[in-house]
């Protein structure tokens, strides 16, 4: 993707968060090219999570900025500001999310209408391809509760689509499913990302991250311990504790 | 999902008391369970009753069960009553505490306060305190514009009772609403709905199901106490049965009319708690 490394759509610079005394993110900087794929990895409370919810503007940050298309998101204060970053920075979370007392159409349709203020019959055309495009074309009437995990999941991530968002943040989004529903949700986004779609991933699904990333964040301790293309990362890691983990997980 | 798995035989009693604690917690006050056992309790007190009226009766009065059937019409009306300063009540309080409710999550401090101080004077006031404080501080009429418009004392009463059943449905749907995972606040941010759209469109639907049967138990506990009414000089059952009572002028009646009225509740307020625990039962297992 040459046109794709030129202009960064997503920049993080030395970001700082903490809980209270307890500091998770002690400096992350990394960029997203428009289009990219990038997978951050890592073990448990490493605060890959915290980091996607900073970039859309969940977690507020104590230092450094964070850049997502034209939104400085460190600046972010209103609710309004915060709402015009989140129509362009959709996020799927591990464990779905779903709003229950809603079908899976009307889960989709709801987010365009009520936000985005479009009209009802445009936005349930959108909504109806896109469950067809995660393969729930026949379930568009269906609860959450009576969808499997894999299939919530696919859900949730048309329903994030529905919202034309320019970025697409995916916390460990396969971690709550079953081995057999995990593939299902992860060719949902490998198609997404061979569409162009720019998607940042939280993932322990390495062998998807390698096949799929075009870079790969090695995160430890709130810091990102290394980074890499995924063949050079997975193959040849530099640093002795990116190596230490991949020996454990691989 | 799966849940996680608690062997049966270990604190089977500290578990169910735990959940009976969170139950009543959620309901405000404490849940009404009425058996039927109860009710056969209760008769067995009418019938008792009824028996010892004519065992201490004369000759040439009329029969127990004569004399309650005669004044039946007008304790019915009566019981009416109770029920319409009941469903006025419940309604007024309903729609006072669900904007004290929704004031309790506030994000402006001075209004979660005021909103929780409110609640909580209320909530754990007497019933009978605040009954008093309504029929004796508003005033029995109010002129606007020239008109005078009269307060009769069943309306202050009504005020009264409205009052409590406010606070404990302010408590009620807060309760509901952070009971709502919070991460479905974070889905509805994440796909930039504001906090208005996110309370009404989706934390207050999936609310709506949790709150049905505590607000359920609350009515029934209303309409036992409107009772109350009786004490300021409202025409509800129980005034009309002590004006009965005086009116016959047998004292051995006494326990027959009370348990009668009793009953009355009960056969009123016993299908609402068994429909309570019915409900409480379905969505326990939905969640």
């Amino acid at each position: 993707m040459p046109e794709a490394s030129t202009r960064p759509i997503v920049v993080v610079d030395d970001v700082h968060q903490s809980f209270g005394e307890v500091e998770v993110l002690k400096g992350v900087s990394f960029t997203v090219a428009k289009g990219g794929v990038v997978c951050i990895i890592g073990p448990s409370g490493s605060g890959k999570s915290t980091l996607l919810r900073c970039i859309n503007g969940l977690v507020p940050i104590q230092r450094g900025s964070i850049r997502v298309a034209s939104f400085d998101v460190h600046a972010l204060r209103t609710d309004k500001e915060k709402i015009a970053l989140r129509k362009e920075v959709s996020m799927v979370f591990q464990q779905y999310n779903l709003f229950p007392h809603k079908t899976a159409l009307q889960n989709v349709m709801m987010a365009p209408i009520h936000v985005l203020r479009e009209k009802p019959d445009e936005v349930r055309a959108r909504a109806i391809a896109l469950l067809t495009k995660v393969g729930l074309a026949a379930k568009q009437d269906a609860y959450p509760g009576e969808l499997s995990g894999g299939q919530q999941q696919r859900v949730a991530i048309a329903r994030s689509l529905a919202m034309r968002p320019e970025v697409m943040l995916f916390d460990e989004v396969t971690a709550a499913l079953d081995p057999e529903t995990v593939k299902e949700v992860l060719n949902t986004i490998r198609g997404l990302a061979q569409e162009g779609m720019t998607c940042i991933l939280v993932t322990h699904e390495m062998r998807f991250a390698r096949e799929i990333a075009d870079e790969v964040h090695f995160t430890d301790g709130g810091r990102i311990v290394e980074s890499a293309p995924p063949a050079e990362l997975f193959d040849h890691p530099k640093v002795d504790r990116t190596r230490a983990f991949l020996s454990q997980v691989l | 999902m799966r849940q996680p798995q608690v062997l049966p035989v270990l604190l089977p009693a500290a578990e169910r008391l735990a959940k009976a604690a969170m139950r009543e917690r959620a309901s405000g006050a404490r849940a009404l369970r009425l058996e039927p056992a109860h009710g056969v309790a209760l008769f067995a007190a009418f019938v008792l009753g009824c028996g010892v009226a004519q065992a201490q009766s004369r000759s040439y009065d009329p029969s127990i069960l004569a004399t309650i059937w005669k004044w039946t019409p007008l304790l019915a009306r009566g019981f009416a009553f109770n029920l319409a300063i009941s469903f006025v009540a419940m309604a007024i309080g309903s729609i006072a505490g669900f904007f004290l409710g929704f004031a309790q999550i506030s994000l402006l401090p001075a209004v979660k306060r005021g909103a929780w101080l409110t609640t909580h004077f209320f909530r754990n006031a007497p019933w009978l305190v605040l009954l008093f404080y309504c029929m004796f501080l508003l005033p029995f009429q109010v002129t606007v514009f020239g008109v005078t418009i009269p307060i009769p004392d069943w309306t202050k009463a009504t005020l009264g009772l409205a009052l409590p059943v406010m606070a404990n449905v302010s408590e009620i749907v807060r309760g509901a609403i952070q009971s709502i995972p919070t991460t479905q606040w974070e889905a509805a941010a994440s796909l930039a709905f504001n906090r208005r759209q996110t309370q009404w469109m989706i934390i207050f639907p999936q609310c709506i199901k949790r709150m049905l049967p505590p607000w359920m138990n609350l009515y029934a506990i209303l309409t036992m106490s409107t009772v109350l009414a009786s004490i300021v000089g409202v025409n509800e059952m129980m005034t009309l049965t002590q004006r009965a009572l005086s009116a016959e002028n047998r004292p051995g009646l006494l326990l027959a009319f009370y348990s009668y009225v009793l009953l009355w509740f009960f056969v009123y307020c016993y299908p609402i708690a068994r429909w309570t625990v019915r409900l409480e039962a379905r969505y326990a297992v939905r969640q």
